[in-house]
């Protein structure tokens, strides 16, 4: 290093090193804003992510190739057993979704609508997990399908058992998926048993979300189902998300207040599921500006205030409505799920519809 | 010696990059050291005019790229790393290991402050204590990380 030159040059040097870090830090900064403000960046993402899954791919191959072996050398015996599992399973879930269909056609009687009405999943596609990022602590993982296959920011990803999470950064072949267990996560949810609604945060523990804003006399207790509520505009109402484990209404960090472990295998799944809805059906998510929402994390906008009135159109007959609604409302509407849609709340709506 | 400096660095941040991103089970991922942000400061120190700022940039925009919840964040970061390599390289090159890799402790905490700062800044804070781990790893390792690193372009001078 001695040919680097004198002391005088060095210092030179060391002059314009601090020009360039300033320069450098402040293309970071407008690039950290420019991310974060506007909406732009959002196609250097889509390329970025082509370019990074590959990559992300190759260094997790080894995995899958052991699990490619493991799998392909698994013993006759325990195939046939886990065959045996999924018979079971599917026998199960047949039998259950049969009596499912009598209760919804019942459900879509008794709050006065005309015929079942379709479910409000529409279309599903697996997708294999590819990659799980960050380590232990944001708790992220990078799937196979993007937008070749439809793939869009914010959509649901359920597992068989409960809600994984939502999509973040989707590219051409792969998506971000961020869990519900992620610390930036917000998920709206219901107490199945009392229906009062709340807000799921993730603790950036696989086994566990935490529902910091419960006032302390709020009736929930160990082992009370979390349910998706609805609102928020992400998640349809009425998917299992989690179990209460730890009620402690006394703790001081308002994380440790009340604790749920998810349902969805977040540590141990291969495999999730991309859900599309139908937007006609009453129990969709709930959207505002058309689902557009602009920034940050969607499941952290400003939710709609809920009526006061929702448990009245229980018992409105059909051809009347409830009272909010516009002449534009589409004739299904009406019902117990109609008053939780906005159609009277949106501000944006008002104009279109003279 | 510049073009072979200039693989030298090239090759070992590929290698760092690698090691950044391999899956790893979660506890181990806690403890993994930032390696790229290791090797930026190493040629930093070594070699102040070969990758310099510059360096550091593109690989906090890599980082970015692969795991950074804002774009910009990591680049800024490790630029500031490798700005203080390159303005401290006298001062840190002529020091023993033990002492250099306090000084590395001080550079990688003041490196995960402005992620910490950033994080906050931008909507998507981790407050867990454990995210200070790897500068504590890094710091430990950075013996090994550098005399690994000094066998990378040695030979060829």
């Amino acid at each position: 290093m001695a040919f680097f030159g004198t002391r005088g040059s060095a210092r030179n040097r060391g002059g314009a090193a601090g020009f360039r870090f300033f320069l450098y830090a402040l293309v970071s900064i407008v690039l950290m804003v420019l991310d974060q403000r506007l909406d732009w960046l959002e196609r250097i993402r889509y390329g970025l992510q082509a370019i990074t899954y590959p990559v992300e791919t190759a260094l997790n191959s080894p995995v899958t190739a052991w699990r490619w072996i493991k799998s392909d050398f698994a013993a006759r015996d325990a195939l046939e057993a886990e065959n045996q599992r999924l018979r079971t399973r599917v026998r199960d879930l047949e039998i259950r979704s049969l009596r499912l269909e009598a209760v919804e056609a019942e459900n879509a009687a008794l709050i006065g609508l005309k015929k079942a009405l379709p479910p409000v999943a529409e279309r599903w596609l697996p997708a294999d997990i590819v990659n799980i990022q960050f380590g232990g602590l944001r708790q992220r993982i990078l799937v196979d399908r993007g937008a070749r296959n439809g793939v869009f920011r914010n959509q649901v990803v359920l597992d068989d058992y409960g809600v994984v999470g939502q999509t973040m950064h989707v590219g051409p072949w792969s998506a971000e998926v961020l869990l519900i267990t992620d610390p930036d996560h917000d998920l709206p949810v219901q107490i199945e048993r009392t229906g009062y609604r709340t807000i799921a945060v993730g603790t950036g523990d696989p086994q566990a979300i935490a529902l910091p804003y419960l006032p302390a006399n709020a009736d929930i207790r160990v082992g009370d189902v979390l349910v998706t509520s609805g609102l928020g505009g992400v998640f349809p109402s009425g998917y299992p998300v989690a179990r209460v484990t730890h009620v402690h209404p006394g703790a001081v960090q308002p994380l440790a207040r009340v604790q749920a472990v998810p349902f969805a295998h977040l540590e141990t799944d291969r495999e999730v599921t991309l859900l599309w809805f139908r937007q006609s059906s009453p129990a969709a998510p709930l959207k505002e500006n058309g689902g557009q929402l602009t920034s940050g994390v969607p499941a952290a906008q400003p939710l709609p205030a809920p009526k006061p009135s929702t448990p009245a159109p229980m018992c409105t007959p059909a051809s009347g409505g409830p009272a909010p609604a516009r002449p534009a409302a589409p004739a299904q509407l009406p019902g117990a799920h109609a008053a939780v849609k906005p159609k009277a709340s949106s501000p944006p709506g008002g104009p279109r519809k003279p | 010696m510049s073009t072979s400096t200039g693989g030298a660095i090239f090759k070992t941040a590929l290698i760092a990059l690698i090691l950044t991103l391999l899956p790893l089970p979660a506890w181990l991922a806690i403890l993994r050291p930032e390696f790229l942000v290791l090797t930026v400061l190493y040629w930093s120190i070594q070699a102040p005019f070969a990758g310099g700022i510059g360096l550091g940039w593109f690989s906090g925009l890599l980082l970015d790229a692969f795991q950074g919840p804002v774009l910009g964040e990591h680049a800024l970061a490790v630029a500031l790393v490798a700005y203080l390599g390159v303005h401290e390289h006298q001062r840190i090159r002529t020091k023993p290991l033990l002492q250099q890799s306090l000084m590395v402790f001080a550079v990688l905490v003041l490196y995960e402050f402005v992620l910490f700062a950033v994080d906050g800044w931008s909507g998507h804070p981790l407050t867990t204590p454990l995210r200070w781990v790897p500068t504590a790893t890094g710091a430990l390792l950075w013996p090994a990380v550098a005399a690994l690193l000094s066998r990378s372009y040695r030979p060829r001078t």
